[in-house]
């Protein structure tokens, strides 16, 4: 019983310890915002990873309702956030967006995902 | 290309400049619990059918268990599973078992330990679907007889599958977050039944009786809501930090013995709770529910704390042990 009282104490340090390495990166919050109605064409999408991503292998990308590409293929991890990726895209008339984005976080964990945004008059 | 290409400092440069970047790139790693973009947490009271390096350390039940007298139970189990494989895994478990009867001193003792193997065979990212097979050894004589541990081995072959319903139409938006995983298993005992010999005392006749141990079906299900999928995938509904990493969910963990002149006699539990997941760890808490009477009658609950080490310590675990 004392060993595992032991291991418990052990693990629960583990959990409760700061940041020893680095995870997965899910999404944190996106601009615009995941199933969000905007009224203004956005000049970029953005997304804030909850990790720091690899450049190399992170990338957005931004489809109409006819799944036509409407980003710049600028993709981008802001200067000052290495969990922020970016990339800017024309001005988009009203309609619904669809973001899909892979990201590879600097342990090289791969998480993809996708979400729609509605841009009305 | 021919060796003395190599004396040109152009060709060199271009070359070496692709090794370099070949090398400094690194490799990506899929690891646990996604299928697609849904994220599957580790459930509590059932497996789940990914093969991933984690530890589940401590989880705890605590249940009373009818008989007379009734006994108060608490076992401590963990489990340690690796990657040894692309897509298979190799996991080792124990409990250690508390049985406290009123007014009498408590038993203690270990659990048969369990080994079991684990291959993941089929995954569809874009419909979240993962299926798995595996078998489980419980290695008979590693536990305390006197608690309930059996003196022989079970091989439990088992299917385990995950479904995320990120798929369904926009129409449904609110049930995109459900994911439903899942396990059927056969638990083949390597001992038809044990033979139990008495003596009457007055007599001095033996008496042989043979408890049954019947070959059962272990199936599972665990459904899940995911408000990490709901904020990431379906709409930004401005949860925050704790409750945005919250999956509520409830299991269903049963067993049905199929022969041996026990047939038919289902017992199990529903078992109703949440799980928190963050980056390298999750905690999750169900009420234990028994599902008749041959169950139990008394309300339980198990809790459980869980590693994700491919995330915790990704030099060693991000990538299989042996890559053929």
């Amino acid at each position: 019983m004392r060993l595992f009282l032991r291991f418990f104490i052990a693990a629960l340090a583990l959990a409760l310890m700061p940041r020893v390495g680095w995870a997965h990166a899910f999404l944190d919050h996106a601009e615009p915002a995941v199933g969000s109605q905007i009224h203004n064409s956005p000049i970029q999408v953005r997304i804030w990873f909850t990790e720091r991503l690899e450049p190399v292998l992170s990338r957005i990308q931004v489809f109409d309702a006819a799944n036509s590409e409407v980003d710049k293929r600028n993709v981008h991890i802001d200067a000052s956030n290495p969990a922020l990726l970016e990339v800017a895209v024309s001005p988009l008339p009203p309609g619904k967006y669809k973001v899909v984005w892979r990201v590879v976080s600097v342990d090289t964990h791969v998480t993809t995902g996708n979400f729609t945004f509605e841009l009305t008059p | 290309m021919y060796l003395k290409d190599f004396r040109s400092p152009k060709l060199a440069a271009q070359l070496a400049a692709t090794l370099i970047s070949l090398t400094a790139v690194p490799l990506p790693a899929f690891a646990h619990g996604f299928a697609g973009d849904r994220f599957f947490p580790a459930t509590i009271s059932t497996d789940d059918p990914f093969a991933a390096s984690e530890l589940s350390f401590p989880t705890i039940t605590a249940i009373r268990q009818p008989g007379s007298p009734s006994t108060k139970n608490v076992d401590l189990s963990a489990d340690v599973s690796v990657l040894i494989f692309p897509r298979t895994a190799l996991s080792i478990g124990d409990g250690f078992q508390i049985q406290k009867a009123p007014n009498q001193r408590a038993l203690t003792g270990f659990d048969n330990a369990e080994l079991n193997l684990l291959y993941e065979f089929f995954e569809n990212d874009k419909h979240e679907v993962i299926t798995s097979i595996g078998v489980t050894w419980g290695i008979g004589g590693t536990g305390r007889r006197s608690l309930g541990a059996d003196s022989f081995s079970t091989f439990t072959p088992t299917f385990y599958f995950g479904k995320g319903f990120g798929d369904l139409p926009d129409t449904l938006p609110l049930l995109r977050p459900l994911a439903l995983t899942g396990t059927l298993g056969l638990a083949i005992p390597t001992r038809a039944g044990n033979r139990n010999v008495s003596a009457d005392p007055s007599t001095g006749r033996e008496t042989v009786s043979v408890d049954p141990n019947p070959t059962t079906l272990e199936w599972g299900l665990a459904l899940e809501y995911s408000l990490i999928y709901l904020q990431e995938h379906v709409k930004d509904v401005g949860l925050k930090a704790p409750i945005d990493r919250l999956i509520p969910l409830v299991e269903f963990a049963m067993q049905t013995p199929l022969n041996r002149g026990a047939g038919g006699l289902t017992t199990g539990t529903i078992n109703p709770g949440v799980i928190w997941s963050g980056q390298y760890f999750q905690v999750g808490v169900e009420a234990v529910i028994p599902v008749n009477h041959h169950t139990g009658n008394n309300l339980g609950i198990i809790a459980q704390l869980h590693f994700y080490l491919d995330d915790i310590f990704p030099k060693i675990f991000s990538k299989p042990l042996f890559t053929p």
